[in-house]
């Protein structure tokens, strides 16, 4: 049975601790920047720090812990290598304006990586610029617009993506000071060319797509959507964040699209880290490169530089050159897989997903609207059990952590009632994933009251995030 | 494979799902956009990819080896092992972000004690728990501003970084918020404030100072830029460095409204510039308008104290289109590292901290000073970083230093005109007599040369 650690850990604040306000003044400061009082931090011992933070990680769950299947997220495993050497003095303690002749093999790797993402793409240029995939989508979108500004085709004002898009797009359409139109999907679960007809116009800037899509399905009239879009003058936009699905097996630059972001953090292993850092590259053809971020790397004559002369390029979107430690990460692991690794990593990614889809689906538990062969993901609807018992996805996403199981992505996409979005990954073994399946097959004949009043195995039972937001306490002075 | 568990059971896991090759699983995609290979290499064992790496590793020079006093905002400090020891717990570095609040205890307090922290640091309310940095938290800033009160310019300093500057543009763009630059003035290095009186007014969204600004320089003129702001129905948005709290003054005790700033210093690593952390921090009042993740404490359905996401119906993932933000992957490890390294420190530290930082600066300016051809640029104020004019050409400086493993400050004409031959330098608490003392020996003999 499983059962998590407990700790009732006080806050740093609540931890017994001596405290002095009285400050030194420096007189050389100027009189109106002097501080009265020292800042209002606990003083504490190292000890009682480190059992502190130990006791919190205790009770957090994360790849290392077991199985994390969010869809869209590919939590796969992050090899310990990657943050071994990441860790090294050359790389962490180097700064970003010493002199170029002594930063050689930092620049090596973000050539080399812009190299090998081109190829793992079919993109002609990469920046390795932003520092997530969202970041990397603001950065499609300045693309987006230098381009058409510089051929002078002004009245561009529209974003078109489908009903299945992740969050970020259309925040970031509307970010960078697009209209956004949203087109609904056919009930395969898949562009409706229809209405992608009728949405587009020379008002279209770009149609940002992620193939395969939140459902897990791969756009097979890509072809056509390609043609569609260029034809009307606009830009087709690749959200990668689903690009575990399809590495070595069909390319992105190969299907037409313009701009590319990757997600390094899902797809290339580096760490989610609870939430960052992470890394968004943009990968563009050869007619968007004059716009990419400043500055470019260039090699000559076996050593590196910097180039930040570029005209017509949109500037900067990060301090920097970007998240220097999360794209060492991936290249680390790229270079641990070779072309051959990261084939299989997408074959068994698929594989796992669709082993996991079809045992679900044959208890009968659960179903899965729209087409049936999925690629990495595949989300299922608990509607049924709704109309039946009450139950809905996010008692099952509690129930499971009774499991010592993380839940999946739920409610996601919006256009499947109910949803459990699950993406397993190439790092789970076979076994990992029965148990996930007999799971979450056992919970649907579960009593309802039990699935509605848990998790019980947690350090906390159910989190009442409704009051949460009601009655907003975000640091420990509000309390 | 490795790392691939499955790899030997494919097929027998496509048999039981009635499947005879893995290709089945790719029949959906048209058939001319298939490949067979990718151009890339083989992939090497964990032994070969160490020594491949090693070998990258030695074309770099650490700090460690390059006694480095180069300005611009980034400088290294020593980090403690405990927040290595800390934020390598790999229950934390391997998680995702806290959807699931059960099973996220321990980072969300941790992002719970960070915001309280930073909230401490800035005297301001609120925090969330980190943008990008503090270049993209700027433009963040600049566009909250506009969504408060609606009004389209954006005041800044001329002498903000470039990167700064780029990015403000590229991130207001969207929103139609125009941004202008008010001049520094050229004897003291603060930003005119003749200048700003006279292009501030009521169609101002927000005021953006630095303090310390970009020249190292102490904004102390800040009650009468207070003054200006909040007469002219404006928000003041300050940048700061976290370091410098020790002994300045928070920025809400002067009527900050958003705080800002950069805090990779505070325990994470240089990392070539990546990765980073955006601090932000506001008033209460405009808690809803706040782009990021915040965390928030509640109970749990037994009444017990627990921590989630809160107000989540800002963000994209809820709001789709009118979030406040697309910010979705963070910095939260690198946060990690900030609480934890802020708490090794304590409120005794961070004073101790500040001050060996201020008087560093204080004594290597002076120094400098004695030596012929260098010329302290400012008359204002400084803190770690100031700026000095060079006789010859701070190219050639920089190159013999160089030489003997020094170095030198950053060049700053190619964004400054005005400032000719001028560097920025910077120091901190990592710096020993010593290793002033042999800068200075080698300035001296390239002044002689």
């Amino acid at each position: 049975m499983y059962r998590s650690a407990m700790f009732d850990e006080p806050l740093l604040n609540e931890i017994p601790s001596y405290k002095i306000d009285k400050i030194e003044t420096i007189t050389t400061l100027p009189k109106s920047l002097q501080r009265a009082k020292k800042v209002d931090i606990p003083n504490l011992d190292e000890t009682q720090i480190v059992r502190h933070f130990n006791h919190l990680s205790q009770i957090n769950y994360g790849i290392d812990t077991g199985i994390y299947p969010l869809g869209s997220c590919t939590m796969k495993y992050n090899p310990k290598i990657c943050e071994e050497i990441a860790s090294w003095d050359s790389f962490t303690n180097t700064h970003p304006y010493q002199d170029i002749s002594t930063v050689q093999g930092n620049l090596e790797i973000m050539f080399e990586l812009e190299r090998m993402l081109c190829e793992i793409t079919g993109m002609d240029y990469f920046s390795l610029q932003p520092a997530a995939g969202a970041h990397g989508e603001f950065l499609g979108m300045l693309l987006t617009r230098a381009y058409h500004e510089f051929n002078n085709d002004n009245k561009r004002n529209e974003v078109i993506l489908p009903d299945t898009a992740h969050g970020t797009n259309p925040a970031t359409v509307t970010m960078a000071g697009y209209k956004l139109i949203e087109i609904p999907s056919t009930k395969d679960g898949t562009v409706d060319l229809d209405s992608l007809e009728k949405a587009i116009s020379d008002k279209t800037a770009c149609f940002m797509l992620t193939n395969p899509n939140t459902l897990g399905i791969f756009e097979s009239e890509i072809n056509r959507i390609s043609k569609i879009v260029h034809n009307a003058g606009a830009l087709l936009y690749y959200d990668g964040a689903n690009m575990n699905a399809i590495m070595g097996k069909a390319r992105p630059g190969d299907m037409g699209f313009d701009i590319v972001h990757l997600n390094l953090h899902k797809t290339f292993a580096t760490p989610h880290g609870g939430g960052g850092p992470g890394s968004g590259p943009v990968g563009v053809k050869i007619k968007l490169e004059k716009f990419l971020p400043i500055p470019r790397i260039v090699k000559k004559n076996n050593n590196y530089f910097f180039v930040y002369n570029a005209p017509e390029s949109i500037g900067k979107i990060k301090g920097f050159y970007g998240n220097f430690s999360v794209l060492l990460k991936a290249y680390i692991y790229i270079t641990l897989m070779g072309k051959n690794g990261l084939q299989e990593a997408s074959e068994i990614a698929v594989l796992n997903s669709n082993y996991m889809k079809e045992k679900i689906l044959r208890s009968k538990k659960y179903e899965m609207p729209y087409k049936k062969l999925r690629k990495h993901e595949f989300v299922l609807s608990c509607e049924k059990l709704r109309q039946e018992k009450g139950i809905r996805a996010m008692d099952i996403a509690k129930r499971l952590l009774d499991y010592g199981l993380h839940p999946p992505t739920i409610y996601f996409p919006l256009i499947v009632k109910e949803a459990l979005m699950i993406e397993p990954t190439e790092t789970e073994s076979k076994s990992d994933l029965d148990k996930f399946i007999d799971a979450l097959i056992r919970i649907a004949d579960e009593d309802p009251d039990l699935i509605k009043n848990s998790p019980k195995n947690t350090p906390v039972k159910r989190v009442d995030e409704v009051n949460a937001t009601r009655n907003p306490i975000t640091t420990w002075n509000m309390i | 494979m490795e790392f691939i568990p499955n790899s030997n059971l494919k097929k027998q896991m496509l048999e039981e799902i009635g499947l005879k090759t893995i290709n089945d699983l790719f029949s959906d995609i048209p058939k001319n956009i298939v490949i067979n290979d990718l151009d890339l290499q083989n992939g090497l064992s964990q032994q070969e990819t160490d020594k491949k790496l090693r070998k990258i590793a030695s074309k770099n020079k650490s700090l460690y080896e390059l006694l480095s006093f180069i300005g611009g905002g980034i400088k290294p400090h020593y980090i403690p092992p405990i927040v290595k020891s800390i934020i390598s717990r790999s229950e934390f570095f391997t998680s995702y972000t806290p959807y699931q609040s059960e099973a996220s205890q321990g980072f969300l307090q941790a992002m719970f004690e960070y915001q309280s922290l930073i909230s401490e640091l800035t005297k301001l309310e609120i925090a969330n728990c980190s943008l990008y940095d503090d270049v993209t938290a700027l433009a963040e800033a600049a566009l909250m501003c506009s969504r408060i009160n609606r009004k389209k310019i954006f005041i800044v300093p001329e002498n903000i970084s470039y990167d700064k500057k780029s990015v403000l543009k590229n991130y207001t763009k969207g929103a139609d918020i125009k941004i202008k630059e008010i001049p520094f003035d050229i004897e003291t290095g603060k930003i005119d404030i003749n200048q700003l009186e006279k292009n501030i007014n009521n169609d101002i969204a927000g005021v953006y100072i630095e303090n310390p600004n970009f020249f190292g320089i102490f904004e102390d003129q800040i009650n009468k830029i207070n003054k200006l702001i909040k007469d002219s129905d404006s928000l003041f948005v300050v940048g700061i460095d976290p370091l410098s709290l020790g002994i300045v003054k928070s920025p809400g005790e002067f009527g900050a409204d958003i705080v800002i700033g950069e805090g990779r210093s505070l325990g994470n690593a240089i990392n070539f510039g990546g990765s980073s952390l955006g601090i932000f921090s506001c008033k209460k009042e405009f808690l809803r308008q706040m782009p990021g993740r915040i965390i928030g404490l509640t109970k749990d359905s037994s009444g017990k104290r627990a921590f989630s996401m809160t107000l989540q119906t800002r963000e994209q993932h809820i709001r789709r289109g009118r979030a406040t933000s697309n910010i979705c992957t963070n910095e939260g490890l690198c946060a990690l590292s900030a609480v934890t390294y802020l708490s090794w420190l304590g409120s005794d530290g961070l004073e101790k901290l500040s001050k060996i930082n201020y008087e560093n600066g204080q004594n290597l300016a002076k120094k400098i000073e004695t030596i012929k051809g260098f010329k302290k640029m400012f008359s204002g104020t400084h803190f770690n970083e100031f700026v000095i004019k060079c006789e010859k050409n701070p190219n050639d400086i920089n190159k013999e230093l160089l030489k003997n493993n020094i170095q030198g400050g950053l060049l700053i004409d190619k964004w400054y005109p005005k400032l000719k031959n001028c560097m920025l330098f910077g120091i901190t608490e990592i710096h020993s007599n010593d290793d002033i003392e042999n800068l200075i020996s080698k300035l001296k003999g390239v002044s002689n040369v």
